[in-house]
C-alpha cells in the first residue's frame, strides 16, 4: 500500500516537477507558521537532514503519528528549531502532539542508482 | 427551539466591547448582561445580577474560576503575564464574597518550566482560597505532566481526581495528553473508566461540576477545540439534574446549555485568541488597539443561588 502510493507519488513529481522534486539537497526546511506546517508535505531522498522552525508565539512539537515513534521533537518555543535525519525511504506522517489538527508529511525516497549525494 | 441554545458571539475578534458580563443558569434559560449593545434578556437579567451582587452571601455556596495564565508568555498582546494575573487575583479578592474555593482549568504556565509555576504558584496563593487545578497542555511538557501532578493535582497522580464541597460533586478532568493525530482533546479509556466509577451511586439529584482544560464539547473542529471522547463523559452525566462544565483553552467565553447540562469556557488572564473562523489561526490576538488587553482577559464567579436548580456563571474582565 505504502509502496503503491510511494511510487505513484515518485512517478507524479518527477513527470510534472521535472526533476525540481524530489529534494536533492542534503538539508530541507519546514517552517510552523500560524498553526500550520508549511510545506505540510515534503518529498526528499534517503539521507536528508529536515529542519523544522517554530515562528509561533505557542509552542509546538514534531511528533511522528505513527509507531514506532523515531521522531519526537520537545517542545519548540518560538524560533526553536528540530532536525531530524530521513535514512530510510517511506512515509513518515507527523503532528502537533499539543495541537494535534497540525499534520505534516515527510515522503523519502530511494536516491536513483547510480547518484552521489 | 427545544432546550439547547446555543449563545454564539454576535461579535467578532476585536470588537469585544464589553464582552464579558454574562451569566448562564443552566435548566432554567441562558442570560445575559452585556455592558456594550449586545442583545440581552434585560428583566430576568438585571434581577438575576441584583441577585447575585447584592446578596452573594445568600447563594449559599460560590467559587471562583481564573484559567490559562501562561506564565511565561511575554509576546504581543501581553508582555507582563504574571502581571495581569496579579490583576486577576486582586479582581478574585474583590468578587470572591463567601467563595469556598477556587479552580483553574489550566495552563497555568507556557512551557511547563519550574520557574514559572512558582511564579503562577506564589501570585495564585494571594487569592486567599484553596485551589484546584487541572493540567492544559502547555503544563504536561516535560516527564509527561508530573512536575505539575506533583505540585498543582496532589490526589490524582494523574491530573484527574474528584472531591465534594457543600454538596456539591467536583470532578477535575485532563483531557491534554495521548491526543491523537488529527484528533482534539482526549480523556482515554483509563480516566472514563475512574469517572464512571467516581459517579456511581451517586443521587441525581447532586450538583455536578466538572471541570477540564480543552471543552467538552466541540467548539472547533478545524482548530481543535473539543475533546474526542467528550461525548461518552458527558453520557455518563446525563442522569444528573445539575451539571456545569467549566473549560478554559479557548481564551474566549462560550457557552451552551443542553437539557441539564451547562457548557461554558472562561477567559485567560493572559491573553485573548479570536473567535473561530476569524482568523488564521487560534493563536494569540496581537493586534488589540491600545489600551484594549483588559477588556478581553477576565475571572469568573460561579455560585448556587437559593430556589435555582442550576449554577450562575459570572465573568467580569479585568478592565475596560
Amino acid at each position: 500500500m505504502i509502496r503503491c502510493s510511494l511510487l505513484a507519488r515518485t512517478l507524479f513529481t518527477g513527470g510534472l516537477l521535472i526533476g525540481a522534486m524530489p529534494a536533492r539537497a542534503d538539508e530541507t526546511k519546514v517552517t510552523i507558521d500560524n498553526f500550520t506546517f508549511s510545506p505540510p508535505e515534503i518529498t526528499v531522498t534517503a539521507g536528508t537532514r529536515v529542519t523544522w522552525t517554530n515562528r509561533d508565539d505557542i509552542p509546538h512539537t514534531v511528533t511522528q503519528s505513527g509507531t514506532p515513534r523515531l521522531m519526537r521533537s520537545p517542545p519548540l518555543d518560538t524560533g526553536d528549531t528540530f532536525d531530524f535525519t530521513f535514512d530510510k525511504p517511506g512515509e513518515y506522517r507527523y503532528f502537533c502532539s499539543l495541537h494535534p489538527h497540525m499534520q505534516g508529511v515527510v515522503v523519502v525516497v530511494q536516491e536513483a542508482p547510480g547518484k552521489q549525494s | 427551539m427545544g432546550d439547547e441554545r446555543i449563545l454564539p458571539r454576535t461579535d467578532g475578534g476585536l470588537e469585544r466591547r464589553g464582552l464579558l458580563k454574562c451569566m448562564v443558569w443552566a435548566g432554567t434559560g441562558v442570560l445575559w448582561t452585556m455592558s456594550g449593545g449586545v442583545p440581552r434578556s434585560t428583566l430576568l437579567a438585571s434581577a438575576a445580577a441584583s441577585e447575585m451582587t447584592e446578596a452573594p452571601a445568600g447563594a449559599g455556596f460560590s467559587f471562583m474560576q481564573i484559567s490559562d495564565s501562561h506564565i511565561g508568555f511575554a509576546n504581543a498582546p501581553n508582555t507582563d503575564t504574571p502581571g495581569t494575573l496579579r490583576e486577576a487575583i486582586g479582581l478574585v479578592r474583590q468578587q470572591k464574597g463567601d467563595a469556598a474555593l477556587m479552580i483553574h482549568t489550566g495552563d497555568v504556565s507556557q512551557l511547563s518550566k519550574p520557574a514559572q509555576f512558582d511564579t503562577a504558584d506564589q501570585i495564585i496563593r494571594e487569592a486567599g482560597l484553596e485551589t484546584h487545578f487541572v493540567p492544559g497542555e502547555h503544563d504536561v511538557l516535560v516527564d509527561d505532566g508530573q512536575p505539575f501532578f506533583e505540585r498543582f493535582t496532589k490526589g490524582g497522580e494523574r491530573g484527574w481526581y474528584s472531591f465534594d464541597q457543600e454538596g456539591v460533586h467536583f470532578v477535575g478532568l485532563n483531557n491534554v495528553q495521548d491526543l491523537k493525530a488529527g484528533g482534539l482533546g482526549n480523556l482515554g479509556r483509563d480516566q472514563l473508566t475512574w469517572l464512571e466509577r467516581d459517579l456511581a451511586g451517586r443521587a441525581s439529584s447532586q450538583p455536578i461540576v466538572v471541570f477540564a482544560h480543552v471543552p467538552l464539547w466541540t467548539v472547533s473542529q478545524e482548530w481543535g477545540w473539543g475533546t474526542d471522547d467528550g461525548a461518552q463523559a458527558l453520557a455518563l452525566l446525563r442522569r444528573f439534574g445539575s451539571v456545569t462544565v467549566l473549560n478554559g483553552h479557548i481564551h474566549q467565553i462560550m457557552q451552551k446549555v443542553e437539557g441539564t447540562v451547562a457548557f461554558h469556557t472562561a477567559c485567560s488572564t493572559a491573553f485573548p485568541q479570536p473567535a473561530p473562523g476569524t482568523a488564521a489561526s487560534p493563536g494569540p490576538i496581537k493586534d488589540l488597539p491600545a489600551g484594549r488587553l483588559r477588556s478581553t482577559l477576565g475571572v469568573t464567579r460561579i455560585a448556587r443561588v437559593a430556589g435555582k436548580p442550576g449554577l450562575a456563571i459570572i465573568d467580569t474582565p479585568l478592565g475596560a
